[in-house]
């Protein structure tokens, strides 16, 4: 297939068909909606399943009971849809079944708006649901991305036997841009028959749960869990875009914003003002290392992260730089996307301070 | 010269353009719920509860205190109020995704715990706010966004009756159907209405007074031809009329009990 | 390079259509396309509108507050974004429904009677066509047979419609040529 001009929500929707995900189940939510309408006409035709489930927290639940198959399944909503998944992301999470959820993040708290935001960074990295658990966690800033990411989540989802959580936004969802399957290394699906619920025929039978009341055996999964999460570290990914070699402030942005950012940055670089971004992919595990190295550097004097909140994602850049450095935050609001040249503004006034 | 006014803007409503789009029965609802309240008396000591549906922005219609609720959850935001302010009038308005769908825990227990409250169901048979996706409502073979080839009984189920639903349970309650078609039923059902603030007022049961509705922009249908819609094919699956009125005593009490153990 | 338009009109011009035709063609002649939708909660008002950025290098932000140029289906959406397009762009604007002119003395106005010269063409659906073609021969960025491609393939299911709307396209470059000739 070549290149087609496809938009966000529908490209995701095809990825996860191409990645071998026959069975989706959501609700409508906008902007997310895109997804099931795509997939309401589309499975039919590849033989998959599509259910539009009673709310979120039937789509989230049926996915547990899908997954518990060793086949793939996925779901897609946003925020406040999220905020309903997040029982049963915990209970999968403890369960470890491999599935791919995104989120199509609009703007809260609350009911909010239907615009882009990446107010859910908190709930997607650090929880969100009950109990000690981790998402991988992709942030794709384009569509292309956003397909490339649905194809490696469905992977990392079974290779940890964990969630994998796309992180996008309603402007990713809402877009379109052109996207190539083709070029895409596509997986193939895991054996997962040493624990899938297949039918006990001619073995011990599986059981999938995730209580645990004895406090020594409890432990003893949480330890397990807290070590597959130490394992995950070698999936973290990040990017560092534009400069002139020796900048001396650095961007952080994921998302959206970076590419919001990248506009700004080929404008300044071009003044001859050196600067560069640092673009975590993965917000779960997070490129601490990069970021270190960055902010370590002589010539580095600032940070300055832009998100599209009140300021979440710069708490970990805070954590892993140790604040060696100064760390600025600029951010907007409410489905508002920054402009390149609010962007520019902020950084030349806190170049010239 | 003496000017009779026979019709002006009920108290309970503001002076503000709805934003529903042209031919919506949502706003004619919305007037029937103010109306009740002017002639009963009952605004200034009535909170209302919006749904997310079209009628998320309904406060800015009426004009009596408002809670939004989150989406499916208004018959619980409206028992928690009524039993921390029992001396309110407390009403949910509610679309069918918001009710039967994502809501449908919460309004089957509060009927069933007999929550003094009242619940204005408006079944338009689709999700009007998201943009026209299959809703629990939906006919058998009605197309939408998520069902393109027509709802599949095989696969969704049939629609689901909400009044017949709460109906059959034990629970005293007042439950009725009518409808935003025609100037009859609109008439009839503001009765139903009325009614089903009264016996809140009195305290005697949960009232429920489902209304059927059009949505001519998502079933891409004039306003007429959504208005006869309603007539040929929501009416004979959803029969309109009172199906269950506290008055209706069945079995005692005291016999079940004494049947059970 | 980078050259970005706003397409604009009430729901049902076609406007999001004629937006994706645009960028569907850049992506077939190897440029990098953004496509951007307006979905909150001014399409309530009956305005749509899409930015279209075409590019020769991969797409920053793909919003942008002031584009190039401008195409308006309808009154409101010439009010509204008038004040927002670069000094220089192309104003263009579908003089069957809007009797007003660009108040701004730095950007080109064409004018466009899209509904009337659909109609002639026999397709009074394609109004959004014949401001399509407009706009391609306005930018110069794209080649018309790239749009008249897509078309094609855009209408493969209904082919009845491809000869009239390839038309529309047609009329629509022609109006542009003259009226560009016109003010040189
Ligand atoms: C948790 C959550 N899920 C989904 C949504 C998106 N949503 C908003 S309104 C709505 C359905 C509205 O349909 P209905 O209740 O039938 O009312 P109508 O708009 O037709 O009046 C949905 C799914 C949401 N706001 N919150």
């Amino acid at each position: 297939m070549a290149k087609k001009l496809m938009k966000g929500n529908e490209a995701i929707g095809e990825a996860a068909i191409q990645a071998g995900a026959m069975h989706y189940f959501a609700y409508p939510i906008t902007p997310q909606t895109e997804v099931a309408e795509y997939l309401a006409r589309r499975m039919p035709e590849v033989g998959g399943v599509f259910l539009q489930a009673e709310s979120e927290l039937g789509a989230s639940n049926m996915l547990f009971g899908a997954a518990a198959s060793g086949k793939r399944a996925f779901t897609t909503s946003s925020s406040p849809g999220i905020s309903l998944m997040s029982e049963a992301i915990s209970y999968i999470t403890c369960a470890e079944l491999p599935c791919v959820l995104v989120n199509v993040c609009r703007a809260g708290p609350g009911l909010g708006g239907i615009l882009p935001s990446q107010g859910d960074y908190f709930q997607a990295t650090k929880g969100g649901g009950h109990g000690d658990y981790r998402l991988l966690v992709l942030a794709p800033s384009t569509v292309q991305e956003a397909v490339e990411h649905i194809m490696q989540a469905f992977d990392l989802a079974d290779k940890y036997r964990n969630p994998v959580m796309i992180f996008a936004d309603g402007l990713i969802g809402q877009m379109m841009e052109p996207v190539d399957f083709s070029t895409i290394k596509k997986g193939k699906p895991a054996d997962h028959s040493s624990w899938a619920a297949t039918g006990a025929k001619g073995r011990e039978p599986h059981i999938i749960k995730t209580l645990y009341l004895q406090a020594e055996e409890n432990e003893k999964h949480n330890i397990h869990l807290a070590n597959k999460y130490k394992k995950m570290d070698i999936e973290k990914k990040s990017e560092i875009y534009g400069g002139l070699g020796k900048p001396e402030l650095i961007l952080a942005a994921f998302g959206t914003s970076a590419r919001v950012c990248k506009t700004a940055i080929d404008q300044l670089n071009e003044e001859g003002i050196d600067i560069a971004l640092f673009r975590p992919i993965t917000l779960y595990p997070f490129d601490d290392v990069t970021i270190s190295e960055l902010a370590n550097k002589k010539h580095v004097k600032q940070i300055l992260t832009i998100e599209m909140n009140s300021g979440q994602m710069i708490e970990d850049i805070r954590l892993f730089t140790k604040s060696i450095k100064p760390i600025h935050f600029f951010g907007r609001q409410g489905g508002i996307v920054p402009s390149p040249e609010e962007v520019i503004a902020e950084i030349r006034k806190i170049i010239r301070n | 010269m003496a000017v009779n006014k026979i019709f002006e803007r009920p108290v309970a409503m503001r002076e503000n353009i709805t934003h529903y789009c042209p031919g919506c029965t949502h706003g004619v609802i919305h007037r029937l719920v103010a109306e009740v309240l002017d002639e009963e008396g009952l605004r200034e000591k009535t909170c209302g509860v919006a749904p997310v549906g079209c009628s998320v922005l309904m406060y800015n219609y009426m004009n009596c205190d408002f809670l939004e609720a989150a989406h499916g959850r208004a018959s619980a935001f409206a028992t928690g109020l009524k039993r921390i302010s029992p001396e309110m009038i407390v009403f949910s308005y509610q679309g069918d995704g918001d009710l039967a769908s994502i809501g449908t825990n919460e309004i089957l227990h509060a009927a069933n715990r007999g929550e003094k409250i009242t619940v204005i169901f408006v079944n338009n048979a689709i999700y009007g706010m998201t943009g026209g996706q299959m809703a629990p409502t939906t006919l058998p073979n009605q197309v939408t966004t998520t069902c393109p080839f027509g709802r599949d009984t095989e696969t969704a189920g049939w629609p689901i009756r909400i009044r017949e639903l709460l109906s059959s349970l034990r629970t005293p309650a007042y439950i009725a159907r009518g409808s935003a078609h025609s100037p009859q039923w609109i008439i009839r059902t503001k009765k139903y209405i009325r009614k089903a603030f009264k016996y809140q007022e009195e305290n005697r049961c949960f009232s429920l007074v489902e209304v059927l509705s059009n949505c001519p922009t998502n079933w891409g249908m004039t306003p007429n031809e959504s208005t006869e819609w309603i007539a040929d094919n929501m009416i004979p699956y959803f029969p309109l009329g009172e199906l269950k009125t506290p008055e209706e005593v069945d079995v005692p009490t005291q016999t079940m009990i004494g049947k059970d153990n | 390079m980078q050259r970005e338009v706003k397409f604009a009109g009430f729901g049902g011009q076609g406007i999001l259509s004629a937006g994706k035709f645009y960028g569907e063609a850049g992506m077939e002649e190897g440029k990098e396309v953004a496509w951007v939708p307006s979905y909150g909660p001014e399409m309530r008002g009956g305005t749509a509108y899409c930015t279209v950025v075409i590019a020769d290098h991969p797409i920053g932000s793909p919003i942008v507050n002031n584009p190039q140029d401008l195409v308006a289906m309808n009154r409101p959406s010439l009010e509204k974004f008038e004040p927002t397009i670069r000094a220089g762009g192309f104003i263009l604007i579908n003089s069957s429904l809007i009797p007003d002119r660009v108040k701004r003395k730095d950007v080109i106005e064409i004018l466009v009677p899209c509904n009337e010269e659909a109609m002639k063409l026999g397709n009074n659906k394609a109004a959004n066509m014949i401001i399509l073609g407009a706009y391609a021969q306005c930018s110069g960025m794209l080649k018309l047979e790239s749009i008249i491609d897509i078309v094609k393939t855009e209408f493969q299911r209904k082919p009845q419609f491809i000869d009239s709307n390839i038309a529309c396209i047609m009329r629509g470059a022609e109006i542009a040529k003259r009226e560009m000739e016109n003010k040189n």
